[in-house]
């Protein structure tokens, strides 16, 4: 057999290639480079601004140089507790609905519910919430925080929790029912363990989503110079703090603007990254 | 036919949505034999056997009508749930599907830990009978609770989930070409264990592998665009079959 030649490629493949590379490359740079700048910017700038103050002072009077966000620290971590207490079971609960049993109206009409809630802007969350808990008793509170922000997590755990569930092979469905095992259980105990990761990661994109709102809480949690983790007391949080310190006349609560922007961003990594570290282990290695 | 009749099937008809897949069958399967359902891609075959453990119905649309008899248990009987059928009725899949997140022996364990029956020891006892009948048993001893199900071989997890379904101790076995995703080697491991399962259960196997048919079964039931063409003898219907058609299958003129 006579020894075919090699061809090399065309030059103008060539290009072609470098072309459509480059143009996606550039595409992912024009993506990535916004994040980049943002996080670069409250990183240095934030780190520079850091004190020990910020951790253990509550604010000072405007004017005064020197205090913390303490409080908004505690107050934000006690929101994103109660929120994600709402949050996490309604949302998981729905998208198990909708993927195991809502093939029908009933589970058209949740999804589509859930579509149009995760289409609502932050703020009216804010104001249903300040209009069905703020109003009926009387006054602000970390409650009516919590709740604004778990409601906003609902509809994002849901739909991709029902994803991520319709993602596992309909044949291990098939495999648990061909075993006499109820489809209750079977989706408990089968289902969800398979698509555990999934749902892991839905939790924490709405927690992220949800951690960095400021709108829903400017007439919900509203906001407190003081110490207070009480739940039926108004309650600083953190991006609120960030919000009013970022536009204001003083230079040294500016400062503190920078260095909250970069704590909430560490709180929000953190325990993105604590999750996940905690949930890896004791998985079944070769089990995804 | 002089043998106990295993599953009594009567006017069986099946249809996905608008579709009817099955046109009244009439069936008699042996008891504690292997008894094999042939026929060309499309013609029922898994319809069928999916209809024996009411599995057909867990797909959309699915529906099913006629009379279906195992042993003492009326399958579509009034108030019968799908759930009791199965227990009694084990299936093993085309595609080996042990559970991703479990270990090996709560895979084969699963059946009865999620039904919450059988004591922790008992369950150990379970297993390795399980494991042994499945002739997996030697190849896992070591790894049973350090590997998932999932980390075997393709063969390896075919006779895991064989071990999955026997641990619930069933009547009946029902295999859906349960080797077509498998090597040579691992088919004729297979095809031993069905060869000595039968002395226990009642197997019907769907195959499209008219060799493997011969190999392992008594009986034979050839299948043709939702109608059963012809049951008998599996030696009767590979040398003197009754019906022009199974011997056009079965020479290889279509299909």
């Amino acid at each position: 057999m006579p020894k075919k030649q090699l061809q090399t490629i065309p030059w103008w493949r060539r290009a072609k290639n470098f072309a459509a590379i480059g143009s996606i490359g550039l595409a992912t740079v024009i993506v990535i480079l916004p994040l980049v700048l943002i996080l670069g910017t409250v990183l240095y700038k934030g780190i520079g601004s850091l004190d020990w103050n910020l951790f253990t002072q509550i604010p000072k009077p405007a004017g005064e140089l020197g205090g913390g966000m303490a409080n908004g620290i505690a107050g934000s971590v006690m929101i994103l507790m109660i929120a994600s207490i709402i949050g996490i079971p309604l949302g998981i609960g729905s998208g198990v609905f909708l993927a195991e049993y809502g093939r029908n109206i009933y589970g058209n009409i949740v999804r589509f519910t859930a579509d149009v809630l995760n289409g609502v802007p932050s703020i009216v969350i804010g104001l249903t919430a300040y209009a069905l808990v703020v109003v009926v008793q009387g006054h602000f509170s970390l409650l009516a925080g919590g709740i604004a922000l778990g409601i906003m997590m609902i509809p994002t755990v849901s739909r991709t929790t029902e994803e991520v569930l319709l993602m596992v092979p309909q044949t291990i469905r098939e495999a648990a029912l061909g075993l006499g095992i109820p489809h209750w259980r079977t989706t408990l105990s089968v289902v969800l363990p398979s698509a555990r990761s999934g749902i892991i990661t839905s939790i924490m994109l709405a927690f992220a989503r949800i951690a960095g709102e400021t709108a829903p809480l400017m007439f919900t949690a509203f906001g407190n110079q003081f110490w207070s983790t009480k739940l039926n007391q108004p309650t600083a949080a953190l991006p609120l703090q960030i919000f009013t310190y970022a536009v204001s006349g003083f230079e040294d609560q500016r400062r503190q603007a920078w260095a909250g922007a970069f704590v909430l961003i560490v709180m929000i990594v953190g325990t993105v990254l604590i999750v996940r570290f905690i949930t890896s282990r004791g998985a079944l290695k070769g089990a995804n | 036919m002089e043998v106990d009749i295993g599953i009594q099937v009567q006017d069986l008809n099946a249809w996905f949505g608008n579709t009817q897949a099955l046109h009244g069958i009439n069936l008699q399967i042996p008891a504690k034999q292997t008894t094999a359902i042939i026929g060309p891609s499309g013609c029922g075959k898994s319809t069928f056997v999916r209809c024996l453990n009411r599995m057909h119905e867990t797909l959309p649309q699915a529906r099913v009508t006629g009379h279906v008899q195992i042993s003492d248990l009326d399958v579509y009987g009034r108030g019968v749930s799908p759930v009791w059928i199965r227990r009694r009725v084990g299936m093993v899949f085309q595609k080996p599907n042990p559970f991703p997140t479990m270990n090996i022996y709560d895979n084969v364990a699963a059946g009865l830990k999620l039904n919450g029956l059988g004591s922790r020891r008992q369950m150990d006892e379970v297993v390795e009978k399980s494991l042994r009948s499945a002739a997996l048993w030697d190849e896992v001893k070591d790894i049973l609770k350090k590997k998932s199900g999932a980390s075997l071989s393709g063969g390896q997890q075919q006779r895991l989930c064989i071990a999955r379904a026997l641990a619930v101790e069933p009547d009946v076995l029902l295999m859906d070409e349960p080797a077509s995703a498998l090597d040579p080697i691992s088919t004729s491991k297979i095809e031993d264990l069905i060869f000595e399962l039968k002395a226990r259960y009642t197997v019907v196997i769907v195959t499209h592998n008219m060799q493997q048919a011969a190999r392992v079964a008594e009986f034979t039931a050839f299948f043709l665009m939702g109608n059963l063409v012809e049951f008998d003898k599996t030696e009767t219907m590979f040398t003197k079959p009754s019906d022009k058609r199974t011997e056009d299958y079965i020479t290889g003129r279509f299909g």
